[in-house]
């Protein structure tokens, strides 16, 4: 016998008003627990996605398509860029190293990118199985494509017109695939990598003059910090190249979906303080029907302090139970997501991912719990024993 | 051991009790006698400490009451003052058991559930003890009251109209138990009433005028 189990005695007497509370509390939390954990999965993969790209440079169109398509792989890119124009580039003294990538191909909607073997270095990427390609029409496939696929060494494919995997399939120029990438948890991952010139094969381009090849975009590093003052102006002053900046587009387009997360996480904050006027009506209502019982616990020796102990602890049970269930359907409800975005070829979220800012929302929780009972507690612990006692 | 000098109790102007003088000594077996509305509940009230009177001074074992306040009154009625209230008052949310158990909780004394189940024996409802009070009939949930009140073996045992609503039968088996349980624990019991059956068994007895 002890106030918490006193208090957990009362909420068994009334099972479906405190399940009531906690389920509303719970989803509050939980609210907020899957839009910290979307939002800084999703931040962090594009951060590690855009590692060590200083500027991507395409064809001219909206900065922000091209850095979606040339970096994150999850849009359509604008053109194409002449090769030349592209070498010229390659070669300028403002630029440290320059990554070429000619796109236009998918196989079951994972992008065919023709490239050279600096790409899979950027990001680090081991070999798991096979070696890298080394000559056209060879394919080395990232690790979530190879198992998504289930294609290995050895295997033939044939690569499909577009980005959607609906396109016409090119039958007659198949790639074979000579290696497999280890897992490196970023976009490289969801890739069909090949040599630039397996994309000119397949399009009949690969017999013309270097002069009049195309390809899709650059992926640039800077050799000094002085060339982002000057190198993208005078890119885009070239009439064929747009230049953007991965980090400038991203943080872009979080300020746009920010405002979306902001509004959720709102409704997430009102859902919990809605929980807490719940507990607080709940407690009050405990005081009319308590009141013998609370007048009596005074007659057999409690003391104020324990009543008003008794209704907070009762808050806070809720809000512990409540805030207990909301991080658990949180990361419940991240994994769910986590695998029906996997099934799109989405990037992948985790449940199995803990934050501190997790013990905040926690925190805030308890402390909305804490706070609805406190004005209880404190009538509680002010009731007139005796008058209560001698009616009825 | 209980002394009362000159108390009156008033609420706004109404004068509820005035009592002159009135002594018990330790172990002495009381009927308050009295109409309704002639003070007994509040007498009692006063004794346990739950009202301060308006006048005079009620000494309780050579200490004058509401010397200390707050939460050591609370805790002195809890470990010396048993009372039976006339609405019994268990808590419905709580087992028989654990209505017994509430009693040294609350008074700041270790659990003794030994003791809270020789009690249940001895007013034979040991086998009530994981009930609901709700569960219980009036004569059982009594047991229960008297039992939760001489829990902390107090040295004071107050009734209040423990015969109301009891044929002639539980009316003398109510009154055997409360002076039982009293002789037991060596307590001092009052128990006030309206009730004029319950006069042949006291000998001393204080009737207030209504």
């Amino acid at each position: 016998m002890n106030l918490a189990g006193i208090s957990l005695a009362y909420l068994r007497a009334r099972p479906l008003a405190a399940a009531l509370n906690v389920l509303l509390l719970a989803l509050g939390v939980a609210t907020v627990v899957v839009l910290l954990l979307a939002s800084r999965q999703i931040e962090s993969r594009m951060l590690r996605d855009a590692q060590g790209i200083d500027l991507v440079v395409g064809a001219k169109g909206s900065p922000m398509q091209l850095v979606l398509s040339a970096v994150f792989h999850i849009d359509v890119p604008a053109g194409n860029i002449p090769l030349d124009e592209a070498n010229k580039l390659s070669g300028h003294r403002a630029v440290k190293k320059a990554i070429p990538m000619a796109l236009g191909d998918s196989y079951k909607s994972y992008r065919i990118v023709g490239t050279n073997h600096d790409y899979p270095a950027h990001y680090g990427a081991r070999i798991a199985a096979g070696g890298l390609w080394e000559t056209p029409m060879q394919a080395v496939l990232g690790a979530e494509t190879a198992r998504a696929t289930g294609l290995g060494v050895g295997a033939k494919f044939a690569g499909a017109h577009g980005m959607g995997g609906e396109g016409e399939a090119h039958e007659d120029a198949p790639y074979e695939v000579v290696g497999v990438l280890a897992p490196t948890g970023t976009v490289i991952d969801r890739l069909v990598l090949t040599d630039m010139k397996s994309v000119w094969a397949v399009h009949g381009t690969e017999n013309e003059k270097d002069a009049d090849q195309e390809i899709t975009a650059l992926l640039i590093r800077y050799a000094t910090p002085l060339a982002a003052a000057m190198l993208p102006r005078q890119i885009n002053a070239n009439s064929f190249l747009q230049a953007a900046s991965p980090a400038y587009e991203s943080a872009r387009l979080f300020r746009m979906i920010g405002v979306g997360i902001e509004v959720l996480r709102a409704f997430g904050v009102v859902l919990m303080l809605a929980a807490g006027l719940s507990v607080f009506i709940a407690l009050t209502n405990a005081l009319e029907e308590r009141r013998y019982d609370l007048a009596v616990m005074r007659m057999l020796g409690a003391g104020r302090g324990k009543l008003f102990g008794l209704l907070v602890l009762e808050g806070l049970l809720l809000s512990v139970l409540g805030a207990a269930l909301g991080v658990a359907l949180g990361h419940t409800a991240t994994s769910l997501i986590g695998s029906l975005l996997a099934a799109q070829n989405q990037a992948p979220l985790t449940g199995f991912l803990w934050l501190s800012e997790e013990l905040w929302i926690v925190g805030g929780a308890l402390a909305v719990g804490l706070i609805a009972a406190l004005l209880p507690g404190l009538r509680a612990s002010r009731k007139d024993v005796a008058g209560v006692l001698a009616e009825g | 051991m209980l002394s009362l000098k000159g108390v009156q109790q008033r609420y706004g102007p109404n004068l509820v009790l005035a009592l002159e003088r009135f002594e018990a000594a330790a172990g002495e077996h009381w009927l308050v006698l009295g109409a309704s509305g002639s003070g007994k509940t509040t007498l009692l009230n006063l004794i346990a400490g739950l009202l301060r009177p308006s006048e005079g001074e009620i000494i309780i074992g050579g200490q004058i009451l509401g010397q200390s306040a707050g939460a050591a009154l609370d805790r002195w009625r809890g470990r010396n003052v048993g009372i039976v209230p006339q609405k019994l008052h268990l808590v419905q949310s709580l087992s028989v058991l654990q209505n017994l158990l509430l009693a040294p909780y609350l008074a700041g004394l270790s659990a003794n559930k030994v003791r809270a189940e020789s009690l249940l024996g001895q007013l034979s409802i040991n086998e009530h003890s994981k009930s609901r009070p709700n569960q219980l009939s009036h004569g059982q949930a009594q047991r229960v009251a008297i039992a939760r009140a001489v829990m902390n073996r107090p040295t004071l045992l107050l009734a209040d109209e423990p015969t109301a609503n009891l044929d002639d039968a539980n009316c003398m088996q109510a009154l055997d138990l409360l002076q039982n349980q009293a002789r037991e624990c060596g307590a001092t019991l009052i128990v006030a009433t309206h009730d004029q059956r319950a006069k042949a068994r006291f000998e001393k007895r204080l009737e207030l005028p209504a």
